[in-house]
């Protein structure tokens, strides 16, 4: 999403990202003029009348579970976008009863936080874990 | 001699017109944008869009019982 019109959206798909990209961008590329709707999310820079880069996870209920906004220059992490709905949906299937700690990816360990679990972290979760190597 | 400027993510800012016409008052006009909060609902909207070839309109109510990322960003052409 982008304050820029459908019509732009269209000529930079058809005459740039599709060179990156087989087919094109495969999901909506959606159009704000005015910055409206970047407003209700809090990422519309007035001064120089676009959107930041802002990235919203919504969950399957249409619940904010997570954001992050960067400034123009620097794009974002793809992978960690996806790191993290993984670790969402995890939460969510398990109802709430697991958690997923500092640096988890999928096959590394989840807590489950209950009385016994309080100060005991220690025993069950290195600090090397949190990290990729 | 218009300014030349170099091409880059972060667009200039826009120079307001300065006090020609200040007769409204400025605090009127200062829309206070809130920050999204986790854990709330995601302000619903509907927005044109371009999608495999055609103009469409998104709603994002549509998108309930899926996972969602909303992505926004500078403008088109705008490098990374």
């Amino acid at each position: 999403m982008s304050v820029d019109s459908v019509f732009v959206h269209k000529m930079w798909n058809d005459h740039e990202l599709s060179k990156m990209v087989e087919g094109g961008v495969p999901y909506p590329m959606l159009s704000d003029g005015g910055g409206n709707i970047g407003k209700l999310y809090g990422v519309y820079d007035e001064d120089a009348g676009v959107e930041t880069r802002g990235r919203f996870i919504i969950d399957p209920d249409g619940i904010v579970q997570g954001f992050e906004v960067l400034t123009p220059p620097v794009g974002r992490n793809v992978s960690e976008s996806i790191r993290q709905v993984k670790a969402f949906q995890l939460v969510r299937e398990s109802k709430g009863t697991e958690a997923t700690p500092s640096g988890w990816k999928p096959g590394k360990k989840v807590l489950k936080p209950s009385p016994d679990l309080v100060g005991n972290v220690w025993k069950e979760w290195k600090v090397s874990e949190a990290f990729d190597e | 001699m218009p300014e030349d400027f170099k091409p880059g993510c972060q667009r200039p800012p826009v120079k307001k017109p300065a006090a020609a016409g200040e007769s409204a008052p400025a605090a009127a006009k200062e829309e206070v944008q809130g920050m999204i909060k986790v854990g709330k609902p995601a302000p619903d909207f509907t927005a044109p869009a371009y999608w495999k070839g055609k103009f469409v309109n998104i709603n994002l109510s549509e998108y309930k019982g899926k996972w969602v990322l909303l992505c926004f960003y500078p403008g088109d052409f705008t490098f990374v």
